[in-house]
């Protein structure tokens, strides 16, 4: 889209803007023909069944894949950014942070080295790429006390300053997957990516992942691309959901009008006249009413 | 526990134990009937065979009673002990070597300052420390690629190759001194290893390592085969060997020039003339030479450990580090893995290059045998035997192989053999290296100390 990004009508600007997305690998198309917007101070939820093309839509985004056809667009303050020509770690630069599907984590280094790394460029640049770091600078020793500050910060929030010299490979499950959102919001992103942040989360913890986004969201003031299998996640904070179903976009809305829409049930639950339901389909069949 | 209910399942093993150490005993038979059984013998001019039966059963005695004794100790340490009961000791063990680990180095630099001057010290020791403290810095240098950026690379040999080649070409050709050779052959080093760092840029482990080595051979058949410039097989003789800042360690220096015994001389000669002391004069000796070229290398090895410790906090160290933790996730916060890869791979060449400058002007003499895999090899047994990644890790192991074949001198052809079945015993006893523990590079949290409880 254009550079100056027009208001919404809620007063939210487009952050994210997805347009003709297509992937093919070989004859398989994992995503054909998606459009879509993320908008900043929003959380944007993609959700589909198994297979429909979620995280490949964000492996496209954080430049893992090359979409074949397609334009991705960041909107951000200083101008436009296209995704799609950007190599992953450009994009990572440009201020899209973030998390995997299979925790992936520096398991055999400190969770607060897990939250400096993360602060990489900023700290490269105050070392001198490493000329001046060598010898003690002083700019540079500034640079991690701010370093560590904001890791802190972070440690704080998800409630991680206890271990947070650990090996991050130690760690239980759930607080690795705080630390993991921790370190992607350590890089201080203008849109933060979650792949099923809430996967092998009991459901206090995946309350208290709620409550984290919601923070996140209102207090950073940043935009929330997030990939869920976990109605009650999705249902419980999602601002604006995007259902897919076999790599094409068949529904878009509100939390309430996409849990009503017929697409959406016949995507989730196969055609109407099934009529014999296992029991852990039809707790699906009522998503949001779960949590 | 109970020691009666451990007496009685042991007698029914006893059987199980035997027939162990019988099957065992089979196979020593099988395979040392032709090793060990038969013997060639030169009868004038034929070939004949002679037995030694009495030999074979004498190995397959061991084998049967050797294999007795460990079955019998692992069934009677499985039934005794409770299973955490090894592994608390260990940790306790483990807590106390930490804790030494800054006190043993501190000591051990001291003890190498001191070395050259300690009553059993000649020139052998320090000959057998020099090649220890060149593979030490080699460690280091190596430790840089594989313990923190954790690429495996198997052709390290190439770059101290060429940090050596560099350095004899230069000194050779343009007769430039060893101090201004000493940074340009780490320059052309950390250049290869840039270059030869571009192709694998997307390999990793197996395939890397793989390749790797194969570009170690081929900077050893370049070396080989380019005669115009390396003069091939041949090598390059003549090296200049160093001189103390200037100053020649000869017994006859040329006109004009003072030789470093002169030098010395004069210094002490003006000192105890200070102080008013008889004073007998400063004699040449072959000695100087080589305690100087031991210090050189010490205060090289000493400066590349410095360095790395440094780097390990800086965010380029940090850098390294998540690479070899996950490259995907290095990607997804920003670290250019393309520039952080080939900065290991230029400074890990470029403490190549500079130890290779020194092995030059220590031997004065360097062709491409020098540069062989077994090379690279040894380098790298060093720095998995020390604990990937661990600095005092690289010093012991480096102790262990350089020095384990020279003590093993008097076993003759057993030596490898005893080389071999150490690695082998290190490899079972601590898989992940001598010194794997890893200390943060940066704490929050004040360390809590752990003196017996085993850390988290």
């Amino acid at each position: 889209m254009t550079a100056n990004t027009p208001r919404l009508a809620d007063g939210s600007a487009p952050l994210l803007t997805v347009e003709h997305l297509t992937m093919r690998f070989g004859g398989l198309i994992a995503i054909e023909d998606l459009s879509f917007q993320a908008r900043d101070r929003q959380i944007t939820a993609i959700i589909g069944p198994n297979g429909a093309g979620k995280t490949t839509v964000f492996n496209c985004l954080t430049g893992f894949y090359r979409p074949t056809v397609g334009r991705l667009t960041l909107h951000l303050p200083t101008g436009d950014r296209l995704l799609e020509r950007m190599e992953g770690f450009r994009i990572a630069q440009a201020g899209v942070a973030r998390t995997f599907q299979n925790i992936r984590l520096f398991p055999r280094m400190s969770v607060l080295e897990n939250l400096i790394v993360a602060q990489h460029n900023p700290l490269m640049r105050a070392s001198g790429f490493s000329f001046l770091g060598v010898f003690g600078a002083r700019g540079y020793r500034d640079a991690e006390e701010q370093a560590i500050i904001e890791a802190r910060r972070w440690l704080e929030r998800v409630d991680l300053v206890e271990q947070a010299d650990w090996d991050a490979g130690n760690l239980p499950y759930g607080a690795q997957r705080r630390l993991e959102i921790a370190r992607a919001m350590s890089m201080r992103p203008a849109l933060l990516c979650l792949d099923e942040p809430a996967a092998g989360l009991n459901p206090h913890e995946s309350a208290e992942l709620n409550q984290l986004l919601l923070s996140i969201r209102d207090q950073e003031r940043i935009g929330i691309l997030l990939v869920e299998h976990d109605m009650s996640v999705v249902m419980g904070i999602s601002d604006r959901i995007v259902v897919l179903d076999y790599g094409r976009k068949i529904a878009e809305g509100s939390p309430a009008e996409v849990r009503n829409d017929p697409a959406v049930i016949r995507a989730y639950l196969g055609e109407e006249d099934d009529e014999a339901l296992p029991p852990e389909v039809a707790r699906d069949l009522r998503p949001g009413e779960g949590a | 526990m109970a020691a009666s209910a451990a007496a009685a399942p042991n007698r029914v093993d006893a059987v199980a134990i035997v027939r162990e150490a019988a099957v065992a005993a089979v196979v020593a038979v099988a395979l040392f009937l032709p090793l060990i059984g038969f013997h060639t013998v030169d009868q004038g001019g034929v070939l004949g065979i002679e037995t030694r039966f009495d030999w074979l059963a004498i190995g397959v005695a061991a084998v049967f009673l050797g294999r007795l004794a460990l079955a019998t100790y692992r069934e009677t340490r499985t039934r005794r002990l409770a299973p955490g009961a090894f592994a608390g000791i260990g940790a306790r063990l483990e807590a106390i070597v930490q804790a030494s680990i800054p006190w043993v180095a501190a000591a051990t630099i001291a003890f190498a300052f001191a070395l050259p001057f300690l009553p059993f010290s000649n020139r052998y020791v320090i000959d057998v420390a020099t090649t220890v403290l060149i593979y030490v810095m080699l460690g280091w240098g190596l430790n840089i690629v594989v313990g923190l950026a954790g690429l495996l690379d198997l052709g390290y040999v190439a770059f101290y190759a060429v940090g050596a080649y560099s350095y004899a070409l230069m000194a050779v050709t343009f007769d430039l001194s060893f101090w201004v050779c000493l940074p340009l052959a780490g320059l052309f080093a950390a250049a290869a290893g840039v270059i030869l760092g571009f192709p694998v840029l997307r390999l990793r482990g197996d395939y890397l390592a793989i390749v790797t080595l194969g570009f170690g051979e081929m900077i050893r058949i370049i070396l080989i085969n380019w005669y115009p410039v390396t003069r091939g097989p041949d090598g390059i003789s003549g090296v200049p060997r160093p001189s103390f800042f200037g100053y020649p360690f000869t017994s006859s220096p040329p006109e004009g020039v003072t030789a470093f015994h002169q030098l010395i001389d004069q210094w002490l000669a003006g000192f105890h003339r200070m102080l008013g002391l008889a004073y007998q004069g400063f004699d040449y000796s072959g000695q100087h030479r080589v305690i100087f070229l031991y210090f050189l290398i010490l205060v090289l090895a000493l400066v590349t450990n410095v360095f790395t410790l440094r780097i390990r906090q800086l965010p380029v160290g940090r850098a390294w580090e998540a690479l070899r933790e996950d490259e995907i996730a290095c990607r997804s916060l920003g670290i250019n893995p393309r520039n952080t890869k080939l900065t290991a791979f230029g400074i890990g060449a470029m403490f190549a290059g500079f130890a290779g400058s020194f092995f030059a002007t220590r031997q004065g003499f360097i062709s491409p045998e020098s540069f062989t895999f077994t090379e690279s090899a040894t380098v790298v047994a060093i720095v998995v035997l020390g604990g990937m990644g661990s600095q005092v890790g690289v010093v012991v192991a480096a102790g262990i192989l350089v020095l384990l074949p020279e003590l093993g001198r008097e076993f003759a052809q057993f030596r490898m053999l005893l080389f071999g079945a150490a690695m082998v015993v290190i490899m079972i006893w601590r898989p992940r290296g001598l010194l794997a523990h890893r200390e943060p590079t940066i704490r929050l949290n004040r360390p809590v100390p752990i003196a017996g409880s085993a850390a988290p």
